[in-house]
């Protein structure tokens, strides 16, 4: 039979039974749909995971103390090897490659003012700060150099602090807070970041001079990181190199010892965590795709049912002058269109869902061309495997019996 | 002097075996016959007698164990799957006793199915086909109707279309008339008697001797073997037999 005969047979016998067809297409639309859907909804992540790293800083480097390893044993943070601002200021001097360094403190505690309080971390910086973390200002000014060297009582706030003390569209540059008892100037108010990659609140935040943090509130010697940002992109990797030969050489560390720091690139923070978002978004996928073979299934299902409630007509067909591979061809064109056409609805449901998903729930989605191939690629195969055998067996029913098949 | 009619069914030393199980059955035994172009046969015999083997075996849905089968002067024994089916679409039409008309598809489509299986048919000589085998069953008013539109004999008479759409050699009919009332059953007697008279080879398959009264030749089997075969000088018109019938009231 030709093949334009046998796809309007297949359109036909579909449309008998346009109900039944579309349940059984219902498993492959909604297998497909949520493989498109899962797949944007990774994708989606993906790329805000990747443009939430890149606004942490322009070639960020962060170097931090690792805890001391003896005989394979970790020990706890107070045998850690501590950074100093000599480093920084060791780096600044050795390393050509590095553009500004800024030693980094935190500490948490409570602000209050007037009749409000509210908790929230403290971080030490110097001026620096700002133009590495890619942190704009919104109101005021920054610290100066004096300001530093002298452990001046100034700060300047996140927007959800300013919020939280002092009400939504205030300006309290000027206004005096007191954090862990000890009283503060405000000079500035931070841009707003929104949330980082990992969830948290960045605009939750104090930031103050570094001797200030270290001294007065912490009291104490040393720093927790350094927060260093390279010349330009291309020359991060060789920062790294240059800042890793002073520290070694500043912690008089000898050829077969192990670094007692770490340095992290912000291109490495960014392909650990795409890596987990790649993994996440298999994971999806693989769920989808398992709905997509039980979405087979069903048209196998009911393929089977159809050619035994069909018997009849087959063997009526196979008297006229059917060939085998005519009532097989008949029968696996009419699977492979379910497929086809469920898949195509999939994909359009998938889309729609996940552009829903991305107005509803403020979720971010990326629909690739790659994922609608992937899963159109699929469904049509799902509809030649399931459907060969219900075919198969259409096709070797013998003549005689099915015409006399009750 | 004779007139040579063409031969269309020449069976000669046919066995049919079945295997069920250990036991053979033997459905044929050792049968000849020969049937020639324009006869109207009745093969008649009680259930279990090998009519409905022999049926299958003429219709080349199956093959015999032994013996040879020419239909139309082709060797049908040593033929695959594919070349039977070739045969079924172009030399035969089959009648069934129970239609097997498509259901949910038009009589014009049901009649049309043969030709679909046939590639050098184009679309619209399938159609034009089709419109002229409907008209040929006196149902051209009918052609877009589906088959549970359709009384019984207008079903037997679709079906009847679609046995002629392929201009086959031979007509096939099991028990055309198996399911359906004396009245109906002679209109269809008298399809079949008219289509004869125009020069088709018809071979019906039938438990009834009413039906088989209005053939030109009837061949008896039990047991797997002919034990009668008579030819009917004078057959019965169905026509008028039709008209002796009491006269249904009028709806």
């Amino acid at each position: 039979m030709k093949l334009i005969n046998l796809i309007k047979l297949a359109i036909q016998s579909l449309l008998r039974n346009k109900f039944r067809s579309l349940l059984t297409m219902l498993g492959i639309i909604i297998g497909v749909a949520s493989v498109i859907a899962m797949l944007a909804i990774g994708e989606g992540s993906k790329q805000s995971i990747e443009k939430n790293i890149s606004g942490m800083g322009s070639n960020l480097i962060m170097v931090s103390p690792i805890k001391d390893k003896r005989g394979g044993v970790t020990l706890g943070s107070g045998d850690a090897k501590k950074l100093y601002i000599d480093d920084c200021e060791a780096i600044l001097e050795n390393c050509p490659s590095v553009k500004s360094v800024t030693p980094v403190l935190r500490a948490s505690g409570q602000i209050i003012s007037g009749s409000n309080n509210w908790p929230t971390s403290i971080m030490g910086t110097n001026e620096y700060f700002f133009e590495i973390r890619n942190q704009e200002i919104e109101s005021g000014r920054s610290f100066t150099n004096d300001e530093i060297r002298r452990a001046a009582k100034v700060c300047l706030i996140g927007e959800t602090v300013k919020e939280n003390i002092f009400g939504e569209n205030s300006d309290p540059v000027g206004e005096k807070i007191r954090y862990n008892k000890i009283p503060f100037e405000i000079i500035g108010v931070l841009e707003s970041k929104g949330q980082s990659t990992f969830g948290s609140d960045q605009d939750d935040i104090i930031v103050a001079p570094y001797t200030t943090v270290q001294k007065r509130i912490l009291s104490i010697s040393f720093i927790h990181q350094i927060y260093l940002s390279a010349i330009s992109e291309d020359a991060s990797e060789k920062a790294v190199e240059e800042i890793e030969e002073t520290l070694r050489a500043e912690h008089k560390l000898t050829g077969a010892e192990e670094n007692d720091f770490d340095i992290r690139t912000q291109e490495e923070i960014m392909s650990m965590l795409s890596s987990t978002s790649d993994v996440l978004t298999t994971l999806l996928a693989a769920i989808a795709g398992i709905s997509l073979l039980v979405g087979g299934i069903g048209i196998m299902n009911i393929m089977y049912v159809s050619v035994t409630e069909r018997t009849r007509e087959i063997g009526l067909r196979s008297a006229v002058g059917g060939r085998e591979v005519d009532i097989m061809w008949q029968f696996l064109i009419e699977s492979i269109f379910m497929s086809l056409t469920g898949g195509i609805i999939g994909i359009i449901l998938g889309a729609s869902t996940a552009y829903s998903v991305s107005h509803f729930m403020n979720w971010p989605v990326v629909i690739t061309v790659n994922s609608i191939f992937l899963a159109f690629f699929f469904a049509s195969i799902i509809g030649v495997f399931f459907g060969w055998y219900p075919a198969r067996k259409a096709a070797k029913l013998d003549p005689i019996n099915a015409l006399r098949h009750e | 002097m004779r007139r040579m009619n063409k031969n269309i069914i020449s069976l000669k030393s046919i066995d049919k075996d079945y295997y069920v199980g250990d036991i053979t059955v033997r459905a044929l035994k050792d049968v000849d016959m020969e049937i020639n172009e324009g006869e109207f046969t009745a093969v008649m015999g009680t259930s279990g007698s090998g009519k409905s083997t022999l049926l299958n075996i003429l219709g080349c849905l199956d093959k015999p164990t032994k013996g040879k089968y020419h239909l139309d002067d082709e060797l049908i024994n040593k033929l695959n799957k594919n070349q039977l089916a070739y045969i079924r679409n172009q030399k035969i039409g089959f009648v069934f006793q129970s239609y097997n008309l498509l259901p949910k598809t038009s009589a014009l489509e049901n009649v049309e199915l043969p030709l679909l299986y046939n590639n050098t048919v184009s679309s619209k000589e399938r159609r034009e086909r089709a419109l002229s085998a409907l008209e040929s069953v006196s149902l051209s008013n009918r052609k877009f109707h589906m088959p549970n539109q359709l009384s019984g004999g207008q079903q037997q008479r679709v079906a009847i279309a679609r046995s002629l759409v392929n201009n086959p050699v031979l007509i096939l009919a099991d028990e055309p008339t198996g399911n359906l009332d004396t009245r109906t059953s002679y209109e269809i007697m008298n399809l079949f008697q008219e289509l004869n008279s125009q020069g088709k080879t018809i071979v019906i398959v039938t438990h009834e001797q009413d039906i088989a009264q209005f053939t030109k030749r009837n061949i008896i089997y039990r047991d797997g073997r002919i034990i009668k075969d008579q030819k009917i000088e004078n057959p019965k018109s169905a026509k008028e037999a039709l008209d002796k019938l009491p006269k249904e009231e009028e709806a």
